[in-house]
């Protein structure tokens, strides 16, 4: 799909108040410009206040005990769960929580190599398991833009059982090359897993024909949304794709919790991941039988107040509307865009027009590094990411070692914009030649 | 800012000195920043000069910031024809600056240009592109020496 750019319907003066760390000073009294959302977003009032709020009144393990904090508990979370599900248009079973969408990669990647060990063994599988039990030979296909949680989880699972990963490469403007998807996609590819938004290049890449491929040949699908969840309104049912892994702090909720939706045929086919305590059905000093999706996937004690607070995040983002978030991202990305363009030296990495592009630019400055880049810029108040943004292989694609990059959110404005570009400005001040 | 950006550090990276791989050597490494993907190799020679191993010469070759690479061009200057002796004190005295978070300003009489590193102390996510290049000269010479391994790589 591609973004629109009719005008932004956020009143980001008001929301602004719901972040009280946008109003703090940073380098000795400069004014904060927090331009790194794509990395971690801020947190607004509504979901500390939930994740307190849970701590002062019900605290307790969920699942277990007998008492009224562990009953009130139990339904925070899983008031939570079906919250979360809900804002991506699933059913609450069919989301599993994880400390990160990394997590929920790996528990995809997981299920792959350690159904292949099993059958290996002949020790018992759930039923469907066969879907996930690879052969010497069996191809996975990623990109050439994965972040690096897409990428070495597939590697490590072609390590242990003998598949081969391929890969889709990147044209020069930095979207997916699919000429060829034909010749990668074979009777033998048994996964195909992309980003639906490059965090590095801000790519959006066209999810209906890779799904089409895959399904082709009889390949599981997984979508990496991390970048995309937050900043578009998503229907993971309507993708069309198998699994799809996101995490909640992109999206204004807490650090360590993230979230793995797949369909439910998919997670009741899938051996475990993480053992241990709460995710078995009956235990014996010989072996074990596991729980039912979601809870075979979550062993241990849950992230509970992480849960609460990624569902008030949900419900702020709701209050605002998707769709403007979308519009407004679009809007304050034309205008960094067009800013950007007047500034002597920068190359832009990526896409640099609006079709099928996200709110997150990396780029570069002739003759001076990422590093020096961004030191200048936070001299003047404005964070930003440097470096390979954890998409090295993607960096080496584009040809550069690695970027820049802004990427606004809801809190961010077209003031916040000029001071970036202003600021730039510096970064040939103290790197000119002199 | 202009701690860190000092006009000696700037000069080191528009003029680096001592750039470029050189024959002969006895060990070459590979390090990298993981976090930020600034590369360098580097060889070392190392002579015996009379009975005391000399540093005779550092070459090297890498891509990265203006700290990592104004080090390198620093390291150098104060590496190369020193004793191994003496250039391991370089280092430690380098390394206890860069590393003192701003409580060790540094002595400009022994330590020459790279005092001027003393700024990137206070920046605890530039210490490792100040100290790439010291910590591969390093490795290269545990190689050159007991490692016994000459020419081997390693990943810092």
């Amino acid at each position: 799909m591609s973004v629109a750019t009719s005008p932004s319907t956020i009143d980001v003066q008001r929301v602004r108040e719901d972040f009280p760390i946008l109003d703090r000073s940073v380098r000795g009294g400069g004014r904060l410009v927090y331009l790194d959302s794509a990395a971690t977003t801020q947190k607004p009032l509504a979901v500390l206040d939930a994740e307190r709020d849970y701590y002062l009144t019900s605290n307790a393990a969920v699942h277990r005990g007998a008492h009224q904090l562990a009953e009130e508990a139990t339904e925070a979370f899983e008031g939570a769960r079906s919250r979360i599900a809900e804002f991506v248009g699933a059913g609450p079973d069919e989301v599993v929580f994880t400390r990160n969408a990394t997590e929920s990669l790996n528990l995809m990647a997981y299920a792959f190599s350690n159904a292949t060990a099993k059958a290996a063994h002949g020790a018992p599988l759930p039923s469907g398991a066969e879907r996930f039990v690879l052969r010497e030979g069996d191809e996975i296909l990623v990109t050439e833009m994965e972040h690096h949680a897409n990428l070495v989880p597939w590697q490590e699972v072609c390590a242990k059982t003998g598949a081969v990963l391929r890969w889709i490469p990147l044209t020069p403007e930095g979207r997916l090359d699919l000429s060829a998807l034909d010749d990668l996609v074979t009777e033998r590819t048994r996964v195909v897993s992309f980003t639906q938004q490059s965090n590095l290049l801000g790519t959006v890449n066209p999810v209906a024909p890779l799904v089409r491929a895959a399904r082709a040949v009889g390949a599981l699908v997984v979508l990496d949304a991390c970048q995309s969840i937050p900043h578009m309104p998503t229907d993971v049912t309507a993708l069309g794709v198998d699994a799809v892994a996101w995490s909640g702090h992109k999206m204004l909720g807490p650090t360590g919790i993230g979230c793995l939706w797949a369909t439910p045929e998919t997670l009741a086919s899938m051996p475990p991941f993480i053992t241990g305590g709460s995710m078995i059905e009956t235990v014996t000093m010989e072996a074990s039988t596991f729980a039912e999706p979601p809870k075979r996937f979550e062993a241990g004690v849950p992230m509970v107040a992480q849960a609460v607070g990624l569902a008030a995040a949900c419900d702020y983002l709701d209050a605002l509307g998707m769709e403007n978030v979308a519009a407004h991202e679009a809007s304050l990305t034309a205008y960094a865009l067009d800013g950007l363009a007047g500034v002597a030296g920068v190359s832009i990495v990526g896409p640099a027009d609006l079709v099928d592009r996200g709110s997150a630019i990396s780029f570069t400055i002739a003759g001076v590094h990422p590093h020096d880049v961004g030191q200048v810029l936070d001299s003047s108040g404005i964070a930003v990411r440097v470096g390979h943004h954890c998409a090295w292989p993607g960096c080496r694609a584009m040809g550069v070692p690695a970027t820049t990059r802004m990427s606004p959110y809801i809190y961010n404005d077209t003031r916040d914009i000029d001071d970036f570009i202003q600021a730039l400005d510096r970064v040939r001040q103290v790197f000119g030649e002199s | 800012m202009e701690d860190l950006y000092q006009e000696i550090i700037l000069d080191h990276y528009r003029n680096p000195q001592g750039r470029g791989l050189r024959e002969p050597f006895e060990a070459q490494v590979h390090h990298v920043n993981p976090t930020c993907g600034d590369e360098i190799d580097l060889r070392v020679h190392l002579e015996d000069d009379g009975g005391v191993t000399r540093v005779t010469d550092v070459s090297y070759a890498g891509q990265g910031c203006s700290i990592s690479q104004a080090s390198a061009s620093v390291m150098y200057e104060s590496l190369a024809g020193r004793t191994l002796d003496e250039a391991l004190e370089a280092l430690a005295r380098f390394q206890e600056m860069v590393q003192s978070k701003g409580e060790v300003a540094g002595d400009e009489e022994t330590m020459g240009d790279a005092v001027a590193f003393a700024g990137v102390a206070k920046y605890p996510a530039r210490v490792k592109c100040a100290l790439l290049p010291w910590m591969a000269w390093k490795d290269a010479v545990v190689q050159a020496t007991d490692g016994g391994q000459a020419k081997g790589d390693s990943n810092g």
